[in-house]
């Protein structure tokens, strides 16, 4: 894995430098019930810049779902296999593939998911990727493994935002799901907070604290371009994206106390939709677009609302608890994740939307982001020794810890599906 | 030589009354007095023109009152204390005789907490230093009330004291 060194003040590496402290993923706890499938080394893998079954392998273990088998054998796409033999070894499923290199340079990198029980191959994807994309390719085989055997989407090849602290430096960094491959996309002495990622996957917002006071910026990661979506006068934070990408709910202080307004990504348009004495902060759009959870101290402490994407009325949501903030949505729309304070202790909670039940998913958590299937959290930890980030499915189960040893790692944000 | 000026003025203008009454056919005599000439420069070596000597900006005292720029709270409150009303007083002060500066009212808390909810418990702060200040005759066009949250902590560490230092509302001069 090649690593670059991350050089401070030099403007023309602004963008996409890349730093050399990696975050380690560890699985504490699995689930119960998972799918055992057999994973075989790819045929001539070893002429690519990565190990594609590796990776594969590390992406499937990590989620909690499978109990990963090494088949022990190289088996290419196009073997004959014995698959009863495998079923006899305890799998369900069989990953085989391999990799060859084109004219031009890419890798072609092709594989078979089989179904020992069915007897029968199941699926199978091929794809030309220049060469250092070929971790990509390996998560997207890892994601279509899952798909196929669980019927949701996979993760694997999503990418994840979230700010490093070093004291001096504040910097917004992009790293795949798994934590490799980190870029820094944003960096200086100020903070940066709330980064926010646009639903095709291309652009993050964010707040920066730069001009001495918070201001929403809009970067284009692939170019480094910023425009800035609020500065109005006092606060502006908070940005969050429609489903559709065309509008963003901000937190505005310019009335004298904090509300929630809309505003386009380029910067125009603000439409207040709230209207109290109270705070009014944390927007989030529901799946559908029609509306915004939020979360509001109207009642005296905060706890989480809902109103139209037009504002007006706002029903309360959360009853239990003095101190309910963050909340999220999933883009299923199934579930609604938020921080509790209870007994003085951050909490990480889950409901179920459809029948209003609670979970308790993980302490000591701050700033959560579903990942785009909605069947993980990433958070913050907070509260003793350097912040780090973590992950927990969404039925409590499976856990992992994200660490890096250089800095405070906090404020996450889960990517979307891209191709 | 003025005093001669001003009679002779006064005389000739007793004349001309005197002959508004009767229409005469010559113009009437003005009687015309010698211009004074002018005063010769006298010594221009011993010329001393006075200058108001320049004064430090109370601002930049470093030992002054305005030196002092942070209005601090405690737990949970955005009431200005006693402690922090001469901050605001003398401040509201200067900018109230310096109507062309400008500031940025801060609000700041401790760590504990959200980071989107203490940027608005911040803001609370900044807003209650700037209505604070408003009452006192500072414009609305000399103060912006933002919040930096929990990010710029004065103090580090996770104790009363580091939290105490950090739960305030800084002053900064534009």
């Amino acid at each position: 894995m090649k690593k670059l060194h991350y050089l401070l003040f030099s403007a023309t590496l602004l963008m996409g430098t890349a730093t050399n402290a990696q975050i380690k993923v560890e699985i504490a706890g699995v689930g119960s019930n998972q799918i055992p499938v057999a994973v075989a080394a790819f045929a001539d893998e070893g002429i690519a810049p990565a190990d594609v079954s590796d990776i594969i392998r590390a992406d499937l273990e990590r989620s909690g779902v499978f109990k990963v088998i090494d088949a022990g054998q190289v088996i290419g796409d196009s073997a004959s296999i014995d698959l009863a033999a495998f079923k006899a070894k305890g799998a369900d499923a069989l990953v085989v593939g391999s990799v060859s290199k084109q004219p031009d340079g890419r890798f072609a990198i092709r594989y078979k998911l089989h179904d020992t029980v069915k007897g029968a191959q199941i699926s199978q994807l091929g794809g030309e990727v220049q060469p250092q994309y070929t971790r990509l390719q390996a998560h997207r085989i890892a994601d279509d493994v899952y798909e196929k055997l669980t019927g949701v989407r996979g993760i694997f090849s999503t990418r994840i935002a979230y700010v490093k602290d070093t004291g001096k430096q504040h910097a917004l960094v992009v790293a795949d799901a798994d934590g490799e491959n980190e870029i820094v996309a944003a960096f200086g002495r100020e903070s940066i907070i709330s980064p926010a990622w646009s639903p095709d996957g291309t652009k993050v917002a964010y707040v920066s604290m730069e001009d001495r006071k918070p201001v929403v910026y809009l970067q284009d990661l692939r170019t480094g371009k910023r425009n800035v979506i609020s500065n109005v006068k006092g606060n502006n934070s908070a940005p969050a994206w429609s489903p559709d990408g065309n509008l963003l709910a901000v937190a505005l202080s310019k009335d004298g106390n904090t509300e929630i307004y809309t505003v386009r990504p380029d910067g125009s348009g603000h439409q207040r939709l709230t209207n109290n004495p109270a705070i009014d902060s944390e927007p989030q759009f529901s799946a559908d677009g029609q509306s915004i959870y939020f979360m509001s101290d109207r009642s005296g402490g905060p706890q989480i609302y809902k109103m139209s994407v037009s504002g007006g009325n706002a029903t309360r949501v959360t009853f239990n608890g003095n101190y309910n903030i963050s909340p999220r949505v999933s883009s299923d729309g199934k579930t609604l994740a938020w921080i509790s304070q209870r007994n003085g202790n951050f909490s990480l909670y889950a409901m179920d939307l459809a029948s209003g039940q609670e979970l308790r998913l993980a302490d000591g958590a701050t700033e959560p982001s579903f990942s785009p299937n909605g069947k993980y959290i990433m958070y913050a930890i907070k509260g003793g020794g350097r912040a780090s980030l973590a992950v927990v499915s969404v039925d409590g189960r499976v856990k992992q810890r994200l660490s890096t040893n250089a800095g405070n790692i906090r404020e996450p944000s889960w990517g979307p599906f891209m191709k | 030589m003025r005093n001669f000026q001003k009679v002779a003025l006064i005389a000739s203008a007793v004349l001309l009354t005197a002959c508004s009454s009767t229409k005469l056919n010559d113009t009437p005599v003005v009687e015309k007095t010698p211009t004074p000439a002018p005063v010769a420069q006298a010594e221009p070596e011993r010329v001393v023109r006075p200058v108001e000597t320049g004064s430090v900006d109370p601002l930049n005292d470093p030992k002054g009152v305005l030196a002092n720029r942070s209005v601090y709270f405690d737990y949970d409150s955005f009431v200005v204390r006693e402690d922090g009303k001469p901050v605001v007083a003398n401040h509201s002060g200067y900018l109230t005789k310096n109507t062309g500066r400008k500031v940025l009212i801060q609000g700041n808390t401790d760590e504990r907490g959200g980071t989107e909810y203490n940027l608005a418990l911040g803001q609370k702060r900044a807003e209650a230093v700037r209505r604070a200040m408003a009452a006192l005759g500072v414009s609305d066009n000399q103060m912006e009330a933002v919040s930096l949250g929990e990010e710029k902590p004065k103090a580090t560490g996770s104790n009363e004291e580091a939290w105490a230092q950090n739960r305030r509302a800084d002053i900064v001069y534009q």
